[in-house]
């Protein structure tokens, strides 16, 4: 079987614009072979988890620095398994408190990822999980 | 610059004496030094990866004339500062920016902050309310008070600055797209508190481009919204002339990821563009001009932050004065609010960003800013606690009263490395001028997406260095350590949404309906047929029409901003 490539959607929910995070992960994701669709600003989890189903995408990264992350990444996770995408990571980056990514992680988000986290650790993680199950 | 012997030309040409000077010091001193004792790294750069070079002299600002280029402070060109007495006349403004939950969590923090010795306010909105949807929006859920004050009607502003006197404080918004919703609100608190419009000093943000450019916090498409910020410079020249109205924002720029000299080049282009706008639409330059002020960022490369505030002096008053045409000194002078570098700050070890706010406060005080905010040392993982933001604002009070640098005013004016890096940024803002001016302008370049694309490189770049170990970041990519977490940090109560949602229907329940939508009808008038749209604006939220209201009124004539891919 030919090899295929990763692919990862990287989204930006919420009504935050802050947008360098998601544009440097993507680039950094691109330049590591995978393949990257970025969503562009305020989508809904409706829409983020549309768009994963129709790209066919083995991880959704989801950069949020506004504190909505509560409200906003478990429904994310929910709706990405109601379209039947059970695999399909869900990766958080931003400025997320401790005692959320415990929560978040219950709820089935796979990895969260706070700020001076190296792309290399971020491709590493894609690898390894998305190379496991292939 | 003298960077590395190697690449030293053959060829001399005519040599001054002090280039003389500088090669006989080379030869005899150094060399023997460096055979000996490599230096460090084969490159030194700064934060914004532009390389220094080993030592500063004479040689380097042979092109700098002080008449001409440095000067005396409260002259042109003003790179020494625009007051000719420095800070030994009035300190800069300690203006921390504050802001979260409901208004009345937010008026309880500032009026600690001023029983703390803070001198000016500054507000932080909500996601909604900078997106210009109230509490109640179904777009709002997750977000109501989350990074700021939630404010959807007057009814929220009236408890924000509930005891604090509008006349004699003064206050900055940090608001854009709706900046003019929110400056109507205002206005109207003041006028309920007996203010006389004619003594409110304050600052808007009401910087739209950069929105577009950098933090991409938009409603409308480009030119109407361009357009509503001419109308609140009119309005406020002739009605609230000591408020400004705009504040030109680089500090968002570089957050985004631009490198300094990006930051400088387009954060004054963006002023040029405002200036431009304000001309056309009939305003006289030195009317306008000098209530228009500039927000810098200061991050962590001490001599490279102090050399782009020089420069941005140096740069506005030559562009007011040649460009445009002024003659009243106070155009020329740019006047700024710094505020430290919030992506500069760590989650790891987070006490160390205490000393990278003190070190980074410092270069905005040495470059001679009006105000500053300095951030709080957990800022990279909520926001700040009450002790944080106490600690962030004694900083600034150890810098002002102990470490006697506001003594003298330009302390480094005449450093060769200072003014030689002030003329090389002077020189890459213009160059980037120059391309943005061909394209047509700032609106023409952002449109074709040139900024945007600048940032996000120098942003990756800057990444790929971190990675690299190039650039140290202390805890992240070096002296890392395991820790233990249990830092106390700001928990936004989950109530803040019913709370505004319920405030927002009372004050539904009060208003007089008729009154809003003939004021919203109004004021969709004047946005269709052109004119100022201030007026209808202030009448409505007087009215008890919301933030979503006035701005769903705007949405339904200037359309939506759709960012185009690039």
């Amino acid at each position: 079987m030919a090899e295929r490539k990763i692919r990862v959607l990287v989204a930006k929910p919420g009504l935050d614009g802050h947008d360098r995070g998601a544009k440097v992960i993507a680039r950094a994701l691109r330049d590591a072979g995978m393949e990257v669709i970025y969503t562009g600003l305020r989508q809904t989890p409706e829409m983020i988890a549309a768009a994963a189903l129709q790209e066919d995408v083995d991880a959704v990264g989801v950069s949020i620095l506004s504190g909505a992350h509560n409200t906003l990444c478990p429904r994310i996770v929910q709706l990405l398994r109601e379209r039947g995408m059970d695999d399909c990571l869900v990766l958080v980056g931003g400025i997320i408190p401790q005692e959320d990514i415990t929560r978040l992680k219950e709820q089935g988000v796979s990895e969260v990822f706070l700020p001076g986290t190296s792309t290399e650790d971020i491709v590493r993680f894609l690898r390894e999980r998305v190379g496991a199950r292939a | 610059m003298r960077s590395d012997l190697s690449l030293m030309p053959e060829t001399k040409e005519i040599t001054s004496p002090e280039q003389a000077s500088a090669e006989r010091w080379e030869r005899e001193t150094l060399e023997p030094v460096l055979k000996k004792r490599p230096e460090r790294k084969r490159r030194f750069e700064t934060v914004s990866l532009d390389e220094v070079g080993r030592l500063y002299t004479p040689a380097d600002v042979e092109g700098i004339d002080f008449e001409r280029d440095t000067a005396f402070p409260g002259e042109f060109p003003y790179t020494r500062g625009i007051h000719p007495t420095g800070y030994r006349g009035k300190l800069w403004t300690m203006r921390q920016f504050a802001g979260f939950g409901t208004p009345e969590e937010t008026n309880a923090r500032f009026k600690y902050l001023m029983a703390q010795g803070q001198t000016g306010l500054s507000v932080a909105y909500d996601l909604p309310t900078l997106m210009g949807y109230d509490a109640d929006s179904p777009l709002s859920e997750g977000e109501v008070g989350k990074c700021g004050v939630a404010v959807s009607s007057l009814a929220d502003m009236e408890v924000l600055f509930d005891g604090i006197p509008l006349e004699e404080v003064t206050v900055s918004q940090t608001i854009n797209a709706p900046a003019s919703v929110l400056l109507a609100m205002y206005l109207v608190v003041a006028e309920k508190q007996g203010a006389d419009f004619s003594k409110i000093s304050g600052t808007l943000q009401n910087d739209i481009l950069k929105e577009y450019i950098a933090q991409k916090e938009w409603i409308y498409p480009i030119r109407p919204a361009m357009k509503l910020v001419v109308d609140t410079f009119e309005f406020c020249t002739r009605h609230v002339p000591k408020y400004n109205p705009i504040s030109v924002s680089g500090y968002h720029i570089r957050e985004a990821g631009s490198t300094a000299l990006q930051e400088l080049a387009f954060t004054l282009r963006d002023g040029i563009e405002y200036v431009q706008w304000g001309v056309d639409a009939g305003l006289d330059v030195d009317e306008f001009v000098p209530r228009i002020s500039f927000f810098f960022n200061a991050h962590n490369d001490f001599f490279e932050e102090i050399a782009k505030y020089r420069a941005a002096r140096r740069i506005w008053s030559r562009v007011m004065r040649e460009r445009f045409g002024a003659r009243d000194p106070r155009t020329m002078q740019l006047r700024f609010h710094t505020q430290t570098a919030g992506v500069s700050l760590t989650v790891q070890q987070p006490l160390n960003n205490i000393i990278r706010v003190a070190v980074q406060a410092l270069a905005g005080v040495l470059g001679g800013t009006q105000s500053l905010h300095t951030d709080a040392y957990d800022e990279a993982l909520a926001l700040p606690t009450d002790k944080a933001a106490l600690i962030a604002l004694r900083t600034q009070q150890i810098i002002a009263e102990e470490t006697g640098v506001a003594n003298t005013v330009d302390p480094l004016g005449g450093s060769y490395f200072v003014e030689s890096l002030t003329k090389k940024m002077e020189d890459g803002a213009l160059d980037y001028f120059d391309k943005i001016d061909s394209m047509g302008g700032m609106v023409e370049a952002i449109e074709k997406g040139f900024p945007q694309r600048e940032i996000q490189e120098s942003a990756y770049q800057y990444q790929k260095s971190v990675e690299r170990g190039d650039q140290t970041i202390v805890g992240v990519n070096k002296y890392v350590m395991d820790e233990s977490d249990g830092m106390p940090i700001l928990v936004i109560n989950e109530g803040v949404r019913d709370q505004q949602v319920q405030r927002l229907e009372r004050a539904k329940a009060r208003r007089d309906a008729g009154a809003v939508s003939n004021a919203l009808e109004k004021l969709k008038r004047a946005a269709s047929d052109g004119d100022n749209t201030m007026p209808a604006t202030i009448e409505a939220v007087r009215a008890y029409a919301t933030l979503g209201e006035v701005c769903d009124a705007l949405r339904d004539v200037y359309g939506l901003y759709e960012e185009p891919a690039f």
